[in-house]
């Protein structure tokens, strides 16, 4: 064995793994904390069972589990540095892309308060509208004199605490509605159960006929279940927009003038500080190459396809993707002075301009609210002149208020966005606001970024036929050696025998080179095996021994669904847009391939968002596709927008809606559902409209009855929820 | 009509037991994962701690 050194008690000897990774210093008593990552694949019983084992498996690890509902991981884990790490590597290692949220972020959504205290409001006022139903038909099935009297005190007994406080939601939003010295939809329904209390309590007292109690409470019960549909739909975008803030841990490897590295937070770097970029990470800051030679995927700042060689003294860009070489930079923009903040700053200007839509339940409640209120005023104006009896006049004016009620109205928008976003989210769409669907549904104009969104953000070897004989067999060797993505491309896309290449070594930034049949082989950039002449579309050459090299062409491809897509859109009237930052050629190509014939090539992030608002001022409704952060800024100012899941955090931050699946067919599929839903939120007002129009001019003629209130209010509450929940019948 | 005097008390008790029912639901947070409790009940291993 000759690991147990006899000085070590036996039992200490198994160290736990987490405590080899930290050093001795770590205390196996180590206090526990929770950690929590995202999980973006788990779905189903066994990724969960598959996940908890594997980090239970961990050392220091007390509990882990899932929740699927928000696709996340909570780990009760010892709170050692290097837990986290070793938690992403075991997850990894299993199969599930992890990222650590930050606690902080998270602990507003984690708990839910809101949801809870809601769904108690919603149990209490059910459990009180039932009972007092009860009550209700048997005074309704003719209960007289003292046994009327007794339902109506036991009603009023269990009606009164309960709306006080099933209420409490309604009359805080109206109270904060009044100070501002505007009407929003809680007036009318705080005014209805206040008034409809107290009107009861007085027939009550006296001995009277009419009781409102269950009215009050169903009215609480169906606005109480809207709210919380609403807040679902909220709460579901924002934890959302909340992951997605806490994916974005920013952090950078700095070296220190003693030669170590430390990994410190990106507010920290200063100035001149010495970053490493190891390939595969991302570039933390602008600044100058100091050391190494690579090259960098900027697609997602420019759109730009091929990768762009670096060495000492060229510039990086913050948010480029480092590929091949490790790399040394020196920070030089730091904060506001990175192409990224500024980016940033284009976003929220387009973004405050964006909040000034009004969605079609504030348009609806700006209409309604004041006209309840004069109707039930006039009515009781009216009745209080016309008969004297002022008693009278008031119950007319609460029956007015209640039979008025937005019941079915506080149900109409909420139960559809509700099924929306459940449909959506079934297909792989993240929703990320209730109100992005109304807006969806209004577009007549969608603009598509080229690459990652139409096409497939990957290069593939055009010229394969152009590799012949020893040619091919030379190349699959040299290029299976290396993990650049170019070499990955030919390997895929290569067949045949493989050559024997001896001595075969990378050269980060240039290429790999190797040793066959004694002539000196290489394959890698024009300039560093002497070729002048610089095609567009090249990215590779051949090189065997002194012969002249052979040209690599690689091309991005469109992704198999875009034409799909592109029909399907241009066959409901549309009008279709390419808007890109890559070179003119890629993008008149690619727009040929799939159909389109409004293209722009080399728009720079600013150039985006003024020829979004070229459209907009031409009064177009314009939806924003794309992935890259040179798109940031035009997703936030287009009227809605929509990102593919392989986009740059900051762009599925800006996107009301994301697409999980990364199958952009459900763009079509979106945008159908937006317009269905929008149609059924129309109809869910026209019927509520139409109850409204029969039940209130009985109720201002001093016709209507409690029975008649339940009746209507609760079958007009349930014909707008099933039509809502057509949604989400529909295949 | 005296049948009342009891039977009221009767359902509001039964009402309320149901309610207490919710709330200790609620409050052992029940409702935090619908979804993954939906899936665990297919694995076969034993599952007593809703988080």
């Amino acid at each position: 064995m000759g690991r147990a050194a006899p000085s070590v008690c036996p039992a200490c000897l198994p160290l736990p793994d987490w405590a080899r990774a930290v050093g001795d210093s770590a205390k196996v008593e180590a206090p526990l904390r929770r950690y929590e990552f995202a999980l973006p694949q788990v779905h189903c019983a066994a990724c969960m069972t598959t996940v908890e084992d594997g980090l239970m498996g961990l050392d220091g690890v007390a509990a882990a589990r899932v929740n699927l509902t928000l696709k996340r991981v909570t780990l009760t884990a010892v709170d050692v540095p290097g837990m986290e790490d070793m938690a992403i590597q075991r997850l990894a290692a299993i199969g599930y892309g992890a990222q650590p949220l930050d606690s902080a972020t998270l602990a507003a959504t984690r708990q839910d308060a809101e949801g809870r205290d809601l769904l108690a409001r919603i149990a209490v006022a059910g459990f009180a509208a039932m009972n007092v139903m009860l009550l209700s038909v048997s005074v309704w099935s003719g209960a007289t004199d003292t046994t009327r009297d007794l339902l109506h005190w036991v009603s009023a007994l269990i009606a009164v605490p309960a709306v006080m406080f099933a209420g409490v939601p309604f009359f805080r939003h109206a109270i904060s509605a009044l100070r501002v010295g505007r009407l929003n939809m809680d007036v009318p329904i705080s005014l209805a159960m206040v008034l409809a209390l107290a009107v009861s309590l007085s027939e009550t007292i006296e001995g009277g006929e009419a009781a409102w109690f269950d009215a009050a409470l169903t009215l609480a019960f169906f606005l109480l279940i809207g709210r919380y549909l609403d807040h679902r739909t909220r709460a579901a975008a924002r934890s959302a927009a909340a992951e997605l803030a806490a994916l974005e841990v920013p952090m950078a490897r700095r070296i220190t003038p003693s030669g170590a590295s430390e990994t410190v937070p990106l507010d920290a770097v200063r100035q001149g500080d010495i970053l490493a970029v190891a390939p595969g990470a991302r570039v933390p800051v602008d600044g100058r190459v100091t050391k190494g030679h690579s090259e960098l995927d900027t697609a997602l700042l420019t759109g730009e396809t091929l990768p762009v060689a670096i060495g000492p003294g060229d510039e990086a860009r913050a948010g480029t993707l480092n590929l091949s070489g490790a790399l040394q930079i020196e920070a030089t923009g730091v904060g506001e002075e990175t192409l990224l903040k500024q980016i940033m700053r284009l976003v929220e200007t387009a973004e405050t301009a964006r909040n000034r839509y009004t969605s079609l339940a504030e348009r609806a409640a700006r209409i309604y609210a004041p006209l309840v209120h004069l109707l039930a005023l006039c009515a009781f104006i009216v009745w209080g002149l016309a008969t004297g009896d002022w008693r009278l006049a008031v119950n007319i004016a609460a029956a007015v208020l209640i039979i008025t009620c937005p019941c079915a109205l506080g149900l109409a928008v909420p139960a559809v966005l509700a099924a929306a976003s459940g449909r959506l989210f079934r297909a792989g769409v993240l929703l990320k606001d209730g109100v992005a669907l109304e807006r969806l549904a209004e577009v007549d104009t969608v603009v598509f970024d080229k690459t990652g969104t139409l096409t497939r953000g990957d290069l593939r070897l055009s010229n394969a036929e152009s590799l012949q004989g020893d040619a091919r067999a030379v190349a699959r060797a040299l290029a299976n050696a290396s993990q650049h993505p170019l070499a990955r491309a030919m390997a895929a896309a290569l067949d045949g025998p493989i050559a024997d290449v001896d001595d075969i070594a990378e050269r980060p930034g240039f290429g790999v080179e190797g040793v066959w049949q004694g002539k000196r082989v290489a394959l890698g950039r024009a300039q560093w095996l002497g070729v002048r002449e610089a095609q567009t579309t090249t990215a590779s050459w051949l090189a065997i021994g002194d012969t002249a090299p052979v040209a690599v062409t690689f091309e991005d491809q469109p992704r198999d669904e875009a034409a799909a897509l592109i029909a399907t859109l241009a066959a409901r009237g549309l009008d279709l847009h390419l808007l890109s930052g890559d070179g003119a050629a890629p993008v008149a190509q690619l727009a040929a391939a799939v159909g389109l014939s409004r293209w722009q090539a080399g728009a720079t992030p600013a150039e985006k968002v003024a020829y979004l608002a070229d459209l907009a001022a031409k009064g177009r409704r314009v939806l924003m596709v794309g992935d890259g952060l040179n798109d940031t800024a035009a997703l936030a100012a287009a009227h809605v927008s929509i990102s593919p899941a392989s986009a740059a955090d900051a762009s599925r931050t800006s996107a009301d809606m994301i697409i999980i699946g990364n199958d952009l067919r459900q763009i079509a599929l979106a945008h159908e559902i937006a317009c269905v839903s929008k149609r059924r939120i129309l109809q869910n007002f026209g019927i509520a409209a139409g109850y409204n129009l029969i039940s209130v001019p009985l109720a201002l003629a001093g016709l209507a009855t409690p029975l008649m209130a339940a009746l209507a209010m609760s079958s007009s509450s349930i014909v707008v929820s099933l039509n809502a929940m057509r949604l989400g019948w529909r295949k | 009509m005296t049948v009342l005097l009891i039977l009221i008390p009767v359902s509001l008790g039964l009402g309320l037991l149901g309610l207490w029912a919710f709330f200790w639901s609620l409050k052992a947070a029940q409702y935090d994962d619908p979804e993954g409790q939906a899936q665990r009940i297919l694995s076969d291993r034993y599952d007593d701690a809703p988080d």
